[in-house]
Parts: C-alpha cells; sequence; structure tokens
C-alpha cells in the first residue's frame, strides 16, 4: 500500500552499516504517520545473515534479493523500483551514504517520484515534511513535498538505531536486471601511513580558516607545545598541505581523542562524522555561526592568527 | 567528444546574518562558483589539453547575476557557456526533477559524450542532480569521483569513487556517462589574466523554457521550502570571551584540567 515505507539496508565487504538500523528506524516513523507497514529491502551479498540482523522491532517484512556481492547501483535501482512497486510502498527510505547517493537519484527518477536527500527530520500529515539543513549547517529548513511517494535518504547519526528482535517474515526473491554499464573491478584503502591520528589523546585539527600553507607552521608549533598530533579537515588534504592519512571526517578516518581542537574548522556534517565521538572538544573560530561550535564543549569565537600564538606562548 | 559541465552558482552566507522568509536576507549571501564544480571544470580542461574533449560547454541553471560564475568557469578553460533561466524558477527552490527535465533539453541539443558535475552544490546540498540526470538521459553514472581516466578508444571511465572510512571502490564505466565530482580530484587552476580576457569573447546562450521546447509546468517543483530557522543550539558549550591572551590563557587552563596536556 501507498502508506507502507520499504526502507533500503547498506552493507559494505560483508557487514551492515549501522545507519541502515536507522534508516529502519526513519521507516518506522514514516509507516507509523501513514498507518502502514515497515518493509526492509537487502540487496547483495550474504542476504540471509543480513536478514537476520535487520530483523528488529518495528520491521514487518524483509525482502531479501541475492543478486550480486557488493553494491551495484543498476541492481539496487532494479531491486528497489520492482519491490517498491510490487508492494507498492509511498514511502522509500534509504541511507545519504555514498552508495545512497549513487543510486537514490536514479531510482526516483525512474519511479517518476520527488527526492529529497540528508533529511535529519521526516513528518507526514497529508504529505511528507522533510526537515533538513542548508549553507553549510548554519540553518534548518522544513520542505514540503507534493504527492504520496517520494525517495527519501536519511542522514546518519539522527535516529536511534531499531533495537530487539522482530518477528519479520523473510521473503527471498531475484529481481529481473539490466544490463549494467558499470563495473566495479576492486577496492583500494588509502589512507595509511606512518601516522595514525586515530591512536592519538589530543589532536589540533586545522582547517582552512589557516588560509595558505605556510601558516600551517603555527598550528604545527601549537601540536608540538601541546604534545599533540596534527590533524586536519578536508580542504587541507585536497590541496595537498598534508597527507590524507590526517583527514578527519566521513571520507576520512574516526577520531575518539580526549581532545580535539578544531581550528578555523566550520563543522561539515562529513567533517562532524569523523570527531563527534571525542571527549572533550574545543573550537577556534572567527564566526559565532560556526556549527563546529554546536558540538564544541569549549569555544573561542575569535581569529586564530592572535589565538593560536597566544596558546602556544602559554604552554611555552 | 563533446563534454558538458554542470556548474551551479552558489550563496555563501557571511558570519552575522538574517532570515527572510524562507531564506536568507539577499544581502547576507556571497556568490561564487559551487566549490565542486570547480574540480569538474579542471577535469573537463585537462580532457581538452590531452586532446579527448573536443569541447568543453559549461551549463548552467540560473539568473543573470550567474553569468559572473560562468565567466570563471570560461576563464577557467570552458570554450563556450549555456545558461538557462526562465520566470518559471523565479517562483522558488527548483528541485531535482525540474532541474533533470531542464538540462535534459541542454543534453538534447548538445549531445555530449561525457558530462560532468560536481558531487554537491554546496548551499543547498542535495547532492543528486547529476545521477538524476543520467537516468533521465540514459547515460550510465558514477557518483563521488575522485579519480577519473578516460579511455576514449573503448569507451569507457575507469573511475575510482570515494567512500566512506578511506576505501575507493574502483569502477569502469561506459560512456556515455555521467561523472559526479569531489574535491581533491585534480588541483583547480586560477584563472590566468589571459583566461579571464579570453572569456569574455566567449559565448554565454541565453536559453528561456520555450527555447528549450518546455513549459512551465514541465519545471514546477514538487519540493517547496516552508520554513527556515537558525538551528536551536544543543550545546551546553563554555564561551570563553575576552582578547586573545585572556582567552587563550582561560583555554590553557581547560587543558591541564583535562590532565592530557601538561
Ligand atoms: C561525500 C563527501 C565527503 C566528505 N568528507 C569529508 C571528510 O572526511 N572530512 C572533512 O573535513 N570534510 C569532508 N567533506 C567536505 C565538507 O563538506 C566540508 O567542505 C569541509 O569539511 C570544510 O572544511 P573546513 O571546515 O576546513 O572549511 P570551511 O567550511 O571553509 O570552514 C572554514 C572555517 O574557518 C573559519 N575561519 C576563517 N578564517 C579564520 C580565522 N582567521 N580564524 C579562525 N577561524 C577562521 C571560518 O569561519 C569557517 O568556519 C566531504 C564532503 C562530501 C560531499
Ligand atoms: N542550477 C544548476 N545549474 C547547473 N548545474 C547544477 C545546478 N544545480 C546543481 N547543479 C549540478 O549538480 C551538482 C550537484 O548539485 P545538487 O544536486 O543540487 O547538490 C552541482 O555540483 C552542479 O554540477
Amino acid at each position: 500500500m501507498t502508506d507502507d515505507a520499504l526502507v533500503v539496508a547498506e552493507h559494505r565487504r560483508g557487514e551492515l552499516r549501522d545507519v541502515s538500523y536507522e534508516a529502519i528506524t526513519a521507516g518506522r516513523e514514516l509507516a507509523d504517520a501513514r498507518g502502514g507497514d515497515c518493509h526492509v529491502a537487502v540487496v547483495a551479498g550474504d542476504v540471509d545473515a543480513f536478514a537476520e540482523d535487520l530483523n528488529r522491532e518495528g520491521v514487518d517484512a524483509i525482502h531479501a534479493v541475492p543478486n550480486g556481492e557488493e553494491f551495484d547501483h543498476t541492481v539496487y535501482q532494479a531491486a528497489v523500483r520492482q519491490l517498491a512497486e510490487r508492494i507498492d510502498a509511498g514511502s522509500i527510505v534509504t541511507p545519504n551514504s555514498v552508495n545512497g547517493l549513487d543510486y537514490a537519484p536514479a531510482l526516483a527518477e525512474d519511479l517518476g517520484v520527488p527526492i529529497v536527500t540528508d533529511a535529519i527530520g521526516v513528518a507526514y500529515d497529508d504529505g511528507l515534511t522533510v526537515t533538513r539543513e542548508m549553507y553549510g549547517s548554519k540553518v534548518e529548513t522544513t520542505v514540503d513535498v507534493a504527492g504520496d511517494r517520494f525517495v527519501v535518504t536519511v542522514r546518519g547519526g539522527e535516529w536511534a538505531p531499531a533495537e530487539g528482535v522482530g518477528d519479520a517474515a523473510v521473503e527471498t526473491s531475484e529481481v529481473d536486471l539490466p544490463e549494467s554499464g558499470a563495473r566495479v573491478t576492486g577496492f583500494e584503502e588509502v589512507g595509511g601511513g606512518d601516522v595514525d591520528i586515530a591512536d592519538a589523546d589530543v589532536l589540533v585539527s586545522v582547517g582552512r580558516g589557516i588560509g595558505e600553507e605556510e601558516n600551517l607552521e603555527l598550528v604545527e608549533e601549537l601540536a608540538d607545545a601541546l604534545g599533540a598530533t596534527l590533524s586536519a579537515s578536508r580542504p587541507i588534504v585536497d590541496n595537498g598541505w598534508l597527507p590524507k592519512n590526517r583527514q578527519v571526517g566521513q571520507s576520512g578516518k574516526v577520531v575518539t581523542p580526549d581532545v580535539y581542537l578544531a581550528v578555523g574548522i566550520s563543522g561539515a556534517v562529513q567533517h562532524v562524522a569523523g570527531m563527534k565521538g571525542a571527549d572533550t572538544i574545543i573550537a577556534i573560530n572567527t564566526d559565532p555561526n560556526a556549527p563546529i561550535f554546536d558540538i564544541a564543549d569549549y569555544g573561542i569565537v575569535g581569529d586564530l592568527f592572535d589565538v593560536v600564538p597566544a596558546l602556544v606562548d602559554e604552554f611555552e | 567528444m563533446k563534454v558538458l559541465v554542470t556548474v551551479k552558482e552558489v550563496a555563501e552566507v557571511s558570519d552575522d546574518f538574517a532570515i527572510e522568509g524562507t531564506d536568507i536576507a539577499p544581502a547576507d549571501l556571497e556568490y561564487g562558483l559551487n566549490e565542486w564544480d570547480d574540480y569538474a571544470v579542471e577535469a573537463a580542461a585537462q580532457l581538452a589539453e590531452a586532446g579527448i574533449a573536443e569541447e568543453v560547454v559549461a551549463v548552467t541553471i540560473g539568473p543573470e547575476r550567474a553569468e559572473e560564475t560562468i565567466r570563471t568557469a570560461l576563464a577557467k578553460g570552458a570554450d563556450r557557456a549555456v545558461r538557462v533561466w526562465d520566470d518559471a524558477f523565479e517562483t522558488g527552490f527548483t528541485d531535482v526533477r525540474a532541474k533533470a527535465t531542464a538540462l535534459e533539453a541542454v543534453v538534447e541539443d548538445e549531445d555530449p559524450g561525457l558530462i560532468l558535475g560536481g558531487v554537491q552544490a554546496a548551499d543547498t546540498g542535495f547532492g543528486a542532480t547529476g545521477v538524476a540526470l543520467a537516468e533521465r538521459i540514459g547515460f550510465e553514472h558514477a557518483a563521488v569521483v575522485n579519480d577519473l581516466e578516460i579511455d576514449p578508444d573503448a569507451g569507457v571511465a575507469h573511475v575510482h569513487r570515494e567512500l566512506e572510512g578511506g576505501v575507493e571502490e574502483l569502477t569502469d564505466v561506459d560512456l556515455p556517462a555521467v561523472l559526479t565530482v569531489q574535491t581533491g580530484l585534480n588541483e583547480p587552476r586560477y584563472a590566468s589574466l589571459r583566461g579571464i580576457r579570453q572569456a569574455q569573447q566567449k559565448e554565454i546562450a541565453a536559453r528561456e523554457l520555450a527555447d528549450l521546447g518546455l513549459a512551465a509546468a514541465d519545471v514546477e517543483s514538487d519540493v517547496t521550502i516552508t520554513s527556515m530557522t537558525e538551528p536551536e543550539s544543543e550545546s551546553d558549550a563554555e564561551l570563553i570571551e575576552g582578547d586573545a591572551t585572556a582567552a587563550a590563557g582561560r583555554l590553557a587552563e581547560v587543558l591541564r584540567e583535562t590532565g592530557v596536556v601538561a
């Protein structure tokens, strides 16, 4: 029924990713608001084992599609489209992950329905309302979506993971596959090397606010003074100023130091994903509205070029 | 082959800003080329230099103001540009499907062999336009590409897709394709004085919906922004006040209290 939600689980190299359970919670919310059921689809890989793990409280049915081993957008798109049509699901929910972004927009096009990505909240009352951020997390918006069918991708870490053990029926079905014009040939781990920022107790982390490569000296001095390790946000690594193994965030490393000192970092969601677990977060930023202050324990609204040297002096 | 690069003019919010209705006050916004699209333009320029791209065409859906941003793309190597705009877009937010409709019409006119765009627009952060467009026009695609090599003879793009946690997926994508480009793919060049001068001579073709065989109803958005607010800060952060020396003094105290810094 249109009131039903279809949640698509995500896994990589044999492991379900946590955001799958969070997406179930979001899907359950939408199903409840619409008086429908919550279905979960798991596509490719060891679907039987995945189905068992996904059978959490609140899940009404699980659809296992055993085509393929790993993510392939052609398979995902075809499988989810066919399932969505078969059960006539109105709310399709997927993680807002790199793979989610590789097929969900095509799926929405294919189904001829709107898509809203990176949701941090959903509500349904006559129609879908999504809460999402804009302008680098400086503002929150609500958007209304026309029609009773849609694809919504959910941000990781915003919904509690579904827990417990459910009693969903598991149904295995292969789907008809169109030929794929994209072939995965392998995987590569990047960012190895001599330093593992994940091991550090104290990280001094530098962002685009540093301006120029030669200014890095300033934060290096601070790291030395504190006996800390130097890490960075993505632009610093993109510019080639520091190696990839220093990058904190979604596509870099997840770190959980005792102290994380963010210097000239705005706090974009993909950065925060890598450091929000730090015990004590300290931010130095000229912009009082920078989202990094929302997760900081201590904040200095000020110019790093004044504050950092003064801090170095304190420890010398 | 012809390479089409989708570029968006994005708005950055100043440190102090006000919300007016469902958007930021215009005076508090500064416009520029989307960071991700800068990398897409560079990738196209490099394909031209390698003799793989015969022509690089930049396309944007944007008001007249966006010509400045388009000129940046022209100065960095695009040969000419198409700017789509119409009163129909003035009424509010343009959703992914409406953009795909407008871009589809441009693709039909231009017949590119490769389309490059950004992973996401920095302001609205949808991260969806390229992949939606690919489906619409029947091209293959790959999202979040941080390494790219085109083999024109084989008709294949060898790409790396940057997944989470430092893992890259190696994928061969059949052409024609849409690739959404991640930052760090290359080193975007600065526009040279010569490039900026040359860009003044390059064509920016303005297209309204009717020119593309479309009507306002075709680009009606299913998504409407209904409110914009400053998020409630959930943090109970201690804001350290005072001049740099005083602030540094207090911060030093905090750091020593944590016991991890001597
Ligand atoms: C798929 C995907 C994956 C991504 N993965 C990652 C990732 O792993 N890690 C990551 O970091 N990003 C990642 N990003 C990028 C992310 O979206 C942001 O673009 C990035 O984190 C911004 O880095 P920044 O905070 O250093 O720069 P900006 O956002 O430009 O912020 C710079 C900050 O410096 C402040 N500032 C400027 N001058 C000064 C000064 N003199 N003193 C003090 N403060 C100053 C500014 O107020 C601003 O807040 C990813 C993006 C995508 C789409
Ligand atoms: N108005 C637009 N005009 C041209 N290209 C756009 C427009 N909006 C988005 N794009 C392209 O699609 C990419 C992803 O944008 P989005 O899906 O809006 O986050 C951008 O990096 C651009 O390459």
